[in-house]
């Protein structure tokens, strides 16, 4: 840590009394830098006069620039995370990337996971979760199932499915906001409830996909056709998180719910589309899976795969206590779960060992999340 | 009380409160309040806890109905319906929370629900375009960071309040009320704070009323105080014609009578 901060001192410079104040900041700067250098470079701290670079990447270290960078770009510590875990997998295992066959199951355990964690990712930035996630996932096939025997035409179908979910979606953010329940307990109520309804619709047997080649193909049944709908919902998400009114209001609910509020954003509905949002993803996920496998199971989805949905954006870099979050990390994470999943059965080691593994990750994200959240805010006040 | 009515001025009313009274239940939090803040004004509203600082600025945000009493909002009697009224008026309440985002950057607090979009439906953020405001906004009040990408988390104390006040005076306020706008800050952070508040009382069209603990502090920026004790104004004078001296013996004065009775 010692390292960034002759970088990272040149911003807390107290500014707003004139130039004299800010000269004496600067050369006291100066001074400690040195001090923590042991070499120090006196003139070498000109940021301040050029407003657009902060933390400008000009005159550094390398080692310094990348712990900066480390603790800017959270999605960048899991990134090396899973290129070293590609790198070990690949050594163990010539086969682990470049088959094709290996690469298909691959992408199949990332997408649903990273396709769920895009919702899961906006709820957890306004400090929520949904739960149910899972529940919605086996219940939307369904709806499409039978809203397709009844007559109705495929996609019409499908958007029947979503529709529903949203639905779901808008009941779990309603009794949340209004209700005033929390959305932990709202959805663990749901998502039992769900359960139930998708066991009884279903008769607790399996029904078949719809038969329809081409559309199978793009709603899932082609090798990659699910990894690429993970893509475009992660850019589509992404832009909306980082580019868009809606999700710059997302992150200042979660941060500051009383001050978003005072600024006049409607912290609620903003919750309620989020809650809509997520189940939407969620349906949409069980939509895809039931078309690659070409059936419908009831006891798809559930638990485990919102679970690790919700693994995917922890491990991301999303803190589940709100106010900040990354929708790319969410990517990312699902795919250090699936090389970590593909990667112990390729070399042969007891699946048991993967829960093990995945805690474990799990709690190191945690851990990486909060401690270096806290080294950040401590560099800021020096 | 009248003194706040009787007052002199030579310079146009920017806010006027007349008898305000607030009840809670059986509780009256404010007995008929007076106060009148004058155009480019700076009025600190001195007093202790529960002396009704906090519930004057929240009816004058329109956070809260008045119980009995009339406002006037440059000249013009209003009935604030809501904070978004007050708002539309033109007054801005900086709250001692800030309500600022601490991890989004100055310039999307600069402009929180006020953001820069491009054209469509989609609501895409102008980030350059903000970016480039909020430097000039911050630049023509003085306020002084080193980057207005940083997220507000990593800034002091003081920058923090000086964004907080940047951003009611960038959303076009006339009115703005500060909650304790020095609390909890070293002297040199203070003393930041209570340059931008000058600067900002200089430029002109600005009002100000400062809710203050520190007496000292108070007279030095304030051309008006008031002490509010038990809901009530107390006293009242120019800032240049009183003394922390003069303040201290009336709040001990009070005291004994607390005391004694």
């Amino acid at each position: 840590m010692n390292q960034s901060k002759p970088d990272r001192g040149q911003q807390y410079n107290e500014g707003g009394t004139g130039h004299r104040d800010n000269q004496r900041g600067d050369q006291g700067d100066a001074g400690q830098r040195d001090d923590q250098r042991g070499a120090g470079q006196p003139g070498n701290h000109q940021g301040r006069n050029q407003p657009g670079n902060h933390q400008g990447s000009n005159q550094r270290g390398g080692g310094a620039t990348v712990i900066d960078a480390v603790l800017r770009w959270r999605e960048l510590s899991i990134l090396v995370v899973a290129l070293i875990l590609v790198a070990y997998f690949e050594a163990a295992n010539t086969d682990f990337l470049l088959s094709e066959a290996s690469l298909q199951n691959l992408s199949q355990f990332v997408a649903p996971a990273a396709i769920i964690a895009c919702g899961e990712i906006m709820l957890m930035i306004g400090g929520e979760i949904d739960l149910s996630a899972g529940m919605v996932f086996a219940l939307a096939p369904f709806v499409m199932h039978f809203a397709h025997q009844a007559g109705v035409p495929l996609i019409p179908a499908i958007a029947l499915a979503l529709i529903a979910s949203a639905l779901i979606g808008l009941c779990n953010g309603l009794i949340t906001v209004a209700l005033l329940v929390p959305s932990f307990i709202t959805t663990l109520g749901t998502n039992f409830l769900l359960n139930g309804l998708t066991l009884t619709l279903s008769h607790g047997t399996p029904a078949e996909a719809p038969e329809d080649p081409v559309f199978g193909a793009i709603f899932g049944n082609w090798g990659y056709s699910e990894i690429i709908w993970a893509v475009v919902v992660v850019a589509v998400m992404h832009t909306v998180l980082r580019r868009t009114r809606w999700g710059l209001h997302t992150i200042a609910a979660g941060a500051n719910p009383v001050g978003a509020s005072e600024a006049g954003i409607r912290v609620n509905r903003l919750k309620v589309g989020n809650f809509m949002l997520a189940a939407t993803l969620a349906g949409l996920t069980g939509v895809l899976e039931s078309f690659r496998i070409s059936s419908i199971d009831p006891q798809a989805g559930g638990n485990s795969i919102m679970f690790l949905a919700v693994a995917a954006g922890v491990i991301g870099g999303t803190p589940l206590a709100g106010g900040s979050g990354t929708i790319l990390g969410g990517l990312i994470g699902a795919f250090v779960l699936g090389v970590l999943s593909d990667g112990f059965t390729l070399i042969g080691v007891n699946a048991f060992m993967f829960n093990i593994i995945l805690g474990a990750a799990i709690l190191a994200a945690m851990l990486f999340n909060i401690h270096v959240g806290r080294l950040r805010r401590l560099g800021a006040m020096r | 009380m009248s003194a706040a009515l009787t007052r002199s001025t030579a310079t146009p009313e920017a806010l006027r409160a007349v008898g305000i009274v607030k009840r809670f239940g059986p509780l009256t939090a404010l007995s008929g309040v007076s106060l009148q803040l004058g155009q480019g004004e700076i009025l600190g509203i001195l007093g202790d806890n529960g002396a009704g600082k906090s519930t004057l600025m929240k009816i004058l945000t329109g956070f809260l109905p008045p119980t009995e009493g009339k406002l006037f909002v440059h000249g013009q009697e209003v009935a604030l319906r809501s904070v978004d009224h007050a708002r539309s008026l033109g007054i801005e309440c900086v709250y001692q929370d800030l309500a600022l985002a601490n991890s989004l950057s100055v310039y999307h607090n600069l402009f929180l629900n006020r953001e820069i979009l491009y054209p469509g439906p989609l609501r895409i953020l102008n980030n350059r375009a903000m970016r480039r405001q909020a430097e000039a906004c911050l630049e023509q009040i003085g306020v002084h960071i080193p980057s207005v990408t940083l997220p507000v988390e990593r800034l002091s104390g003081g920058q923090r309040q000086a964004i907080a006040v940047a951003r009611a005076v960038n959303s076009k306020a006339r009115v703005l009320l500060l909650d304790e706008p020095l609390a909890a800050m070293g002297a040199r952070e203070a003393g930041l704070i209570i340059d931008l508040i000058l600067r900002l009382k200089a430029a002109g069209d600005l009002s100000i009323i400062m809710i203050m603990h520190n007496y000292a502090q108070a007279l030095e920026i304030a051309d008006h105080i008031i002490l509010m004790q038990r809901g009530q104004v107390t006293y009242e004078n120019r800032a240049q014609s009183t003394s922390v001296e003069e303040l201290m013996e009336i709040v001990r004065r009070e005291y004994r009578a607390v005391r004694t009775t």
